[in-house]
């Protein structure tokens, strides 16, 4: 049946096994062909939080009160809805830094602080070895049980010497060698360890299917179901307690502080963070953990009640630990093979946690305790030694080796002092001090390194005080009179009633005096100083890490000089040579260099080299150690702010960038007319050019026709020959106007005209041109009136040009005047700081459309190709220039059939009167 | 990549209605000696909740489209 040897080589076998699949696990990893990189493995790799204190203690609490045991599972149920904000955040912090262990993180964070790295080692180890002996007792009192097989014996206390006599003490070094195995193969940057994952992750199964089967074994094959179990359980008085919120739970306080504390533990034990954070392949398998993990939980626990009652109604009167009803009730009922199966899940749920818990810890320890120490000893001259990397994987070794040493001892001591459940609530409780300076951190830019390590120093204190040297005193390490009367019989000091705050269970009371000082004091001293430069940088890498997850963190706070060759030769002390060099070649690879030689020392290389040793050593010890080979120089808090606010600048550029597109839009716009005005004007004058050579040649082919019949016909009559010449002559003077004014319109229009302003009287000017034209008025037979007003004001203008404007007008009137009792009449008046000229006809008048044109170049009123022209055409377009260019304004009013207005303004001389005028 | 959105305020709305459903007072409702189809009401209640929430969390997860 079931005999020692059986049972021994099963351990064997099942260790065996383990290792087998870590060595698989590491043979695929170095392969590239990862076992581990799929959500699922993740899954059960976070599964390392059901420890032994899950496989047996959770029936042992159920047993002394029913339900009080489920917030340790549904904590961290809810802490998973958070994940989607709170594990993304913290993973993708850790890889972009290279962080591996909470203790780095919170350094790391904080300026990277060696001080604090230093002080959450302490802690972590401190609060886990209780839990790494409780690991350990289970292994060996489950172990002595099995042994007994087929009593239902309950382990001997303390009956084995110490160390070499003592089983367990070789369960532990086997362990050990476990870990030092496949948690130390190599120094590896990213500290992660695909091997040990796989091997963990088949733990957990092995754990979970065993509890089930013994779950249903014993509510199916002992009992008839669920129902029978608690049907049963109901009837016995003490039980039907267990089936409400009764036993020592019965207060709702302590359930909540419970859920607290695991959704805290879920998030900081050093073993979940190095499963969920450090040895997570893809942050992208949190999806299908967030439920997949509950649901483990789930799965876990639904056995645990009737396993409870089902052992409290087997061996009723209390001679049968609760802690072992897993295992004890099988071996009751005569099931050898399931009792066996009990035990390796138990052990599984053991060796999982152990292992895990001490690679976290000997990392934590190796890198934020060991090193910076070691580094600090200018003694050792440790900064000159060429390769490190055999140092560091001693000082973790030995570490592994140390942690479950004391963990051994902490058991043989202490250990039997305590439920399984209540040592595991120690541990909690201790990393429960962790959760300001995180949570903190990676949401608060304002928390400072001082603020930190006060809050966790003060937390630490209070949950030493209050719950550890109970848990010493209770175990005779301390005089028991230290719980019941204080300390020196000081009474507000006793360690669970502080300043007599009573009716509260250990854990609560701790909870609530310890989160008060430890948050009170991170917020408080965070408030009193400004952070530093580093620390100010820092945590504008943990805050803001989702909103820029494709840029270098903390590149961009470094400024100095450096060589490829030291980063290269510091990184080989510590990596190894080989190691440093490919990945510096990776690194060449990424940025496009040709080799390792190519690359530039910037920040980026800098940072790069910084984040790799970070992985090795830490990151407080890496910033130390890379400030010792590159030249810096340190960034002011100025500096930095100016960086951080480099964010805001981009934006306000941006800004203006758009602004500007915008204003360099409408001048694209505008350029866009200004060519389209252009080509119009080049068009105008292509026009122009044909109309001048047309109005040209109209009186030059008439002046040469009659040439030709004059040089023909030399016996032409005098009569005809007058005529001809008179002709001659008139298309001469015709032409030679035309081209005048052709001149005429060019120099004004280029600005080369010249103008002789003077104060003029407007009154003259008209008087004077009316002279000029009334032979004309009178061969046409029009009347022509003036009205002049008594005096008027002066205005700046050429003289000459305004009778050029007067006579056109008025042989334009002229003009269009062939009625026989045509009329045009000229008027002067004031209007405002302008004189008004009009110049009204009874014409045929002109049409609106000819009225829009009529000042434009060559355009003449009637179809010019069957009409003789009466005029060059550029009369008007030249009148209207000149008017313009003494400030005034030309128009027309017309309307066919009835007549039309010419009109034109100029602007008066302030005060000035004709000084005609002002005699008369 | 992950990206904070709608599925994020989904879960964190589970994860308060969770705290709530699993906690005093509404606990002490169920807090009885009464059994239902043999299963004491207390741990019933808190099971079922508690299978319910991760259903929800896994639906909210898995259903894709809409985030």
């Amino acid at each position: 049946m079931l005999t020692a040897p059986i049972i021994v080589v099963a351990s064997f076998a099942y260790v065996g096994l383990l290792f087998a699949i870590a060595y698989y696990g590491d043979k695929r990893a170095d392969e590239g062909r990862s076992i581990i990189a799929n959500p699922y493995i993740y899954v059960l790799s976070l599964a390392v939080y059901c420890t032994s204190w899950t496989f047996y203690g959770s029936v042992g609490r159920a047993a002394t009160s029913g339900i009080g045991f489920l917030p340790i599972y549904l904590g961290p149920t809810l802490m998973a809805a958070l994940w989607w904000y709170v594990m993304l955040k913290i993973i993708r912090i850790s890889k972009q830094n290279r962080i591996t262990s909470i203790a780095d993180f919170i350094a790391s964070r904080y300026g990277k602080s060696q001080t604090l790295g230093g002080l959450v080692t302490i802690i972590a180890v401190v609060g886990i070895i209780p839990y790494i002996a409780l690991q350990l007792k289970a292994i060996s009192n489950t172990f002595s049980i099995v042994l007994r097989y087929p009593e239902v014996v309950m382990p001997d206390q303390q009956s084995a010497p110490l160390f070499l006599g003592d089983n367990t003490f070789y369960i532990a070094m086997l362990l050990a060698a476990f870990t030092i195995l496949f948690g130390t193969r190599h120094l590896d940057a990213t500290e992660r360890h695909e091997g040990l994952v796989a091997a963990i992750a088949f733990e957990s199964v092995v754990k979970l299917l065993a509890f089930i089967a013994v779950g249903l074994f014993v509510t199916f094959a002992m009992y008839d179901g669920f129902d029978d179990i608690f049907s049963r359980a109901g009837q016995v008085a003490e039980m039907s307690a267990l089936l409400t919120v009764g036993g020592d739970s019965g207060n709702y306080t302590a359930w909540a502080s419970l859920t607290f504390l695991s959704m805290a533990a879920i998030m900081f034990l050093p073993r979940q963070f190095q499963v969920a954070v450090v040895e997570n392949v893809d942050e992208r398998h949190l999806n299908k953990a967030l439920w997949l993990f509950p649901l483990y939980l789930l799965a876990i626990n639904i056995f645990v009640l009737p396993i409870a009652f089902g052992g409290l109604l087997h061996f009723a009167g209390g001679t049968v630990d609760a802690d072992t009803f897993v295992l004890t009730l099988p071996i009751a009922e005569q099931r050898p093979w399931l009792a066996l199966f009990a035990f390796i899940g138990g052990l599984s749920a053991a060796t999982g946690m152990v292992i895990v818990e001490t690679i976290a810890l000997s990392t934590m320890f190796c890198n934020d305790l060991v090193m910076p120490l070691l580094l600090r000893m200018k003694a050792l001259r440790l900064t000159e030694r060429r390769d490190l990397s055999g140092l560091l994987l001693g000082i973790r070794r030995g570490a592994i080796v140390l942690i479950l040493v004391l963990g051994y001892l902490y058991f043989y001591l202490a250990g039997e002092a305590y439920a399984l459940v209540s040592i595991g609530l120690i541990s909690f409780s201790a990393v429960a001090q962790f959760a300001p300076a995180i949570i903190g951190g990676i949401y608060w830019k304002g928390g400072t390194r001082s603020g930190a390590v006060c809050g966790l120093a003060a937390g630490f204190l209070i949950w030493t005080y209050t719950l550890l040297l109970p848990s010493f005193a209770k175990s005779g390490w301390l005089p028991i009179t230290f719980l019941s009367h204080g300390p020196f019989g000081t009474e507000l000091l006793r360690p669970q009633q502080l300043f007599g705050l009573a009716g509260l269970d250990g854990i609560t009371h701790c909870l609530f005096w310890s989160m008060l000082a430890n948050i009170g004091c991170y917020i408080g001293v965070s408030l009193i100083k400004r952070p530093s430069a580093a620390e100010h940088g820092q945590a504008t890498v943990f805050v803001d890490a989702l909103k820029h997850p494709a840029a270098a963190p903390g590149s961009r706070f470094w400024r100095g000089s450096a060589s490829v060759n030291d980063l290269l030769a510091l990184l080989g002390r510590f990596l190894g040579p080989d190691r440093a060099q490919e990945a510096f070649a990776s690194y060449a690879r990424s940025r496009g260099a040709k080799s390792v030689n190519a690359l530039a020392a910037d920040a980026n290389l800098v940072h790069y080299a910084e984040s790799l040793l970070a992985g090795a050593i830490g990151s407080a010890s890496a910033r130390v150690m890379v400030a010792s080979v590159v030249e810096e120089e340190p960034l002011g808090l100025d500096e930095v702010m100016n960086i951080l606010d480099e964010a805001s600048q981009v934006l306000a550029y941006s800004r203006q960038l758009e602004q500007k597109s915008r204003e360099l839009e409408a001048a694209t716009n505008e350029l866009r007319g200004a060519n389209q005005r252009l080509q119009e004007l080049d068009r105008l004058k292509d026009d122009f050019i044909s109309t001048v050579t047309h109005e040209l040649r109209t009186p030059l082919t008439s002046i040469r026709a009659f040439s030709e019949i004059l040089n023909d016909n030399p016996r032409l009559e005098d009569g005809q020959r007058t005529k001809f010449l008179g002709i001659i002559i008139k298309e001469s003077e015709r032409l030679t106007r035309l081209i005048n004014q052709v001149l005429d319109l060019a120099k004004i229009e280029s600005g080369n005209a010249e103008w002789h302003a003077s104060d003029i009287d407007m009154r003259e000017v008209i008087e004077d041109s009316v002279t000029a034209v009334s032979q004309l008025f009178k061969d046409g037979n029009i009347e022509l009136q003036v009205q002049l007003p008594r005096q008027a004001p002066q205005v700046v203008a050429d003289r000459d040009r305004l009778m050029q404007v007067m006579l056109n007008l008025l042989s334009n009137a002229a003009k269009f005047c062939e009625r026989r009792d045509g009329k045009v009449t000229a008027s002067l008046e004031r209007q405002g700081d302008f004189l008004r000229v009009d110049v009204t006809d009874n014409g045929v008048g002109i049409s609106p459309a000819d009225q829009a044109v009529i000042f434009d170049k060559f355009r003449q009123v009637g179809d010019t190709l069957t009409q003789k022209p009466k005029g060059s055409g550029l009369g008007l377009a030249i009148s209207r220039q000149i008017i313009d260019h003494f400030g005034g304004r030309l128009w027309v009013n017309s309307q066919p059939g009835v007549g039309s207005t010419f009109s034109f303004t100029l602007p008066v001389i302030a005060g000035a009167v004709a000084p005609g005028q002002r005699a008369s | 990549m992950i990206r904070p959105s709608l599925k994020g305020q989904r879960l964190a709305a589970l994860f308060l209605l969770g705290l709530f459903l699993l906690n005093y007072p509404l606990l002490n409702l169920f807090a009885s000696a009464s059994q239902l189809l043999g299963i004491p009401v207390l741990y019933a209640y808190v099971f079922a909740v508690w299978a319910l929430l991760i259903g929800a969390m896994a639906l909210v997860v898995e259903i894709r489209g809409d985030d």
